[in-house]
C-alpha cells in the first residue's frame, strides 16, 4: 500500500446549497506531515469528511492510498483513514474508553483477542493505558482529544486526518499533543487555527480559503510570507 | 469547565457482590422481585426471610447495611397508590372512620404491598450500586433484552451529561444577560414563555446535529449499522453457585409463604 492521500478538482455543495468546495487538489505523499490551515467556513472540515467518504465524492477524484474513494472501497478506505472529529464528545460515543477504542477494530472484524491487543497498544501509544474502563463523561478536554486519537489508532491506519486536534487545550495538555503527533508514524493531515502547533510539527502547510486552496508549500515559507497569511486572515 | 454530575448510582468496590457477573446480579434481582411480587398477603414468615436476605446481602456489598435501607424509602409514595385496599377490601371491621370502614383484611394487603415493594427496591438499589452502568447494559443484552432498546439507553447514558452541561450553559448565558435595567426589570410571562421556549428549541437543534456528527464519527470507524460487541467471558463457578443457592432459597421462601 502506498498512503497516498489524492485529491483532484474535488467540488462540493450542501444540500441547502452552500458551496463548500470549489475545485480542491492536493497531493500527499507517503509519510508526510501535512498542516491544513486557513479560516472558519473555509471547506476544512468538508475536505476532511470527503477523504473516508462521509461526505460523497462523484468521479472518483479523492484517492486514499491508491484506492478511488465510492461506494464499495468505503470499508477498506475507512480502515487505512482514521478521522478523529474536532469536538471529543461526537467521537467518544460508548459508556467506557474500553469500548470506545474497541469499536473501529471489532466493526473492522477484528479477532477478538486482536481486539484486546489493539486497544491495549493504543491507549499506551497515547499515554492513556490507566484509562481503560473510565467514563468518557468524567474526563478532561485534554483526556478526551488523547483517547479519540486512541479510538482511531486502534485501527492501524496508515493515514491520520485529525481536524482541530489542539483547540481547547491547556498549555500542558497542547504541549503532550505536539508531541504525540511527532512521535506517530502515520501519513498525517491536520487541520488546525494554531500556527506555532504546525511550526513545531508540519514541514508542509495547505492554506485553504473560500473552498480553494489558496497556498501549498514548505511550512517555514508559507509561515514568513506576512502578506499571505494576513490575506487569509491567519497569524501567528 | 461547567460541569453537570449527574448522580451516578454506581459505587465502585470489590466486595463479593462487586465481583459477580452483572448477568447473575440482574436475573438474581428479578428473581427475588418475582418471589416478593407472588408472595401471598400476610406471609409474614416469608417477609421476614426475604428481609434477612437483603440484609446478608447488604452487609456483603461493602457498602454498609444501611446504604439500601436509607435509600428504600423514596419509593414508599409509590405504594400510597395502595392506599385505597384497607377501606374497599371486604373483612372484618377494625376501625371506622366517618364513613370509612377499615377492613383487616385490606389492612393486611396493604402492609404485604408495602413490605414487598420496599424490599424489592432495595435489593434494585444493591444491584445497580454494585454493577457499573456498562456492564448493566451487556448484561442486558446478553439476557435478550431487545439490542436498539440497550443501543439507545446506552447513547442515552453517554450524551444525557453532554446535554446537561449544554442546557447549564445555556441557563448560564441566560441568567448572565437577565440584568435589571433602571426601568422595568423582568418581562412578561408570554415574554418569559418565548425565551424559555428557544432555549429548548436551541437544545433540541444542538441535539440533533450532534446526533449526525455522532453517526459521522461511527460510520467513520467502520459502523455498518449494526452494533458489534466483544463476547463476554463466562460465567465462574462462584457465580453459578452463588446463582443456584440464590434460587433454592427463593424457591424455599415462596413454598413458605404458601404453605404457612
Amino acid at each position: 500500500m502506498h498512503h497516498t492521500i489524492e485529491v483532484h478538482d474535488l467540488r462540493f455543495k450542501y444540500p441547502d446549497g452552500h458551496e463548500a468546495l470549489m475545485g480542491v487538489s492536493l497531493h500527499i505523499e507517503p509519510g508526510e506531515k501535512v498542516a491544513l490551515v486557513g479560516p472558519n467556513g473555509a471547506g476544512k472540515s468538508t475536505l476532511m469528511l470527503h477523504l473516508n467518504g462521509i461526505l460523497p465524492s462523484e468521479n472518483g477524484n479523492v484517492k486514499v492510498c491508491g484506492l478511488p474513494v465510492h461506494k464499495d472501497t468505503l470499508g477498506k478506505v475507512r480502515a487505512a483513514v482514521g478521522l478523529v472529529f474536532q469536538d471529543p464528545d461526537d467521537q467518544l460515543f460508548s459508556p467506557t474508553v474500553f469500548e470506545d477504542v474497541a469499536f473501529g477494530p471489532l466493526h473492522m472484524g477484528v479477532a477478538e483477542t486482536e481486539v484486546r491487543q489493539r486497544v491495549d497498544a493504543a491507549l499506551a501509544a497515547v499515554g492513556m493505558s490507566a484509562y481503560l474502563q473510565r467514563v468518557s463523561h468524567h474526563l478532561s478536554v485534554g483526556e478526551k482529544k488523547r483517547i479519540a486519537i486512541a479510538t482511531v489508532l486502534s485501527m492501524n491506519p496508515e493515514i491520520l486526518v485529525l481536524d482541530e486536534p489542539s483547540a481547547g487545550l491547556d498549555p500542558r495538555a497542547r504541549r503532550g499533543l505536539i508531541n504525540l503527533l511527532r512521535d506517530l508514524p502515520q501519513t498525517m493531515l491536520v487541520s488546525t487555527h494554531d500556527l506555532r502547533l504546525v511550526e513545531e510539527v508540519f514541514p508542509r502547510t495547505v492554506i485553504m480559503d473560500q473552498g480553494r486552496v489558496a497556498a501549498d508549500g514548505p511550512t517555514e515559507h508559507i509561515l514568513s510570507d506576512a502578506a499571505l497569511l494576513t490575506a487569509h486572515g491567519l497569524e501567528i | 469547565m461547567l460541569h453537570i454530575d449527574l448522580a451516578d448510582h454506581a459505587r465502585h468496590g470489590s466486595s463479593r457482590v462487586h465481583r459477580l457477573d452483572p448477568r447473575v446480579k440482574v436475573i438474581a434481582t428479578l428473581l427475588f422481585i418475582l418471589t416478593a411480587s407472588l408472595l401471598p398477603s400476610g406471609a409474614w414468615l416469608s417477609f421476614v426471610f426475604l428481609f434477612l436476605a437483603t440484609l446478608v446481602v447488604a452487609s456483603q456489598t461493602g457498602l454498609g447495611i444501611t446504604y439500601a435501607l436509607r435509600r428504600s424509602f423514596v419509593a414508599l409514595p409509590f405504594a400510597l397508590a395502595a392506599i385505597t385496599l384497607p377501606f374497599t377490601v371486604p373483612g372484618p371491621a377494625i376501625a371506622q372512620f366517618g364513613p370509612l370502614t377499615l377492613s383487616a383484611d385490606g389492612t393486611i394487603r396493604f402492609l404485604s404491598l408495602l413490605i414487598k415493594s420496599w424490599l424489592s427496591v432495595q435489593i434494585a438499589l444493591m444491584m445497580t450500586a454494585t454493577t457499573a452502568f456498562a456492564d448493566l447494559l451487556w448484561a442486558l443484552r446478553e439476557l435478550r433484552v431487545p439490542r436498539p432498546l440497550i443501543s439507545i439507553v446506552s447513547f442515552m447514558y453517554r450524551y444525557m451529561f453532554v446535554l446537561a452541561d449544554e442546557s447549564l450553559r445555556l441557563t448560564r448565558a441566560r441568567a448572565s444577560r437577565s440584568a435589571a435595567g433602571a426601568g422595568r426589570t423582568g418581562g412578561g410571562l408570554i415574554w418569559r414563555g418565548k425565551v424559555a421556549g428557544g432555549l429548548v428549541g436551541n437544545l433540541a437543534l444542538r441535539a440533533f446535529e450532534r446526533s449526525e456528527r455522532v453517526y459521522n464519527a461511527m460510520l467513520a470507524r467502520g459502523f455498518q449499522g449494526e452494533l458489534k460487541t466483544l463476547t463476554p467471558p463466562a460465567l465462574t463457578d462462584t457465580d453459578r453457585n452463588t446463582l443456584v443457592g440464590w434460587v433454592t432459597f427463593l424457591a424455599m421462601v415462596g413454598l413458605m409463604g404458601f404453605i404457612f
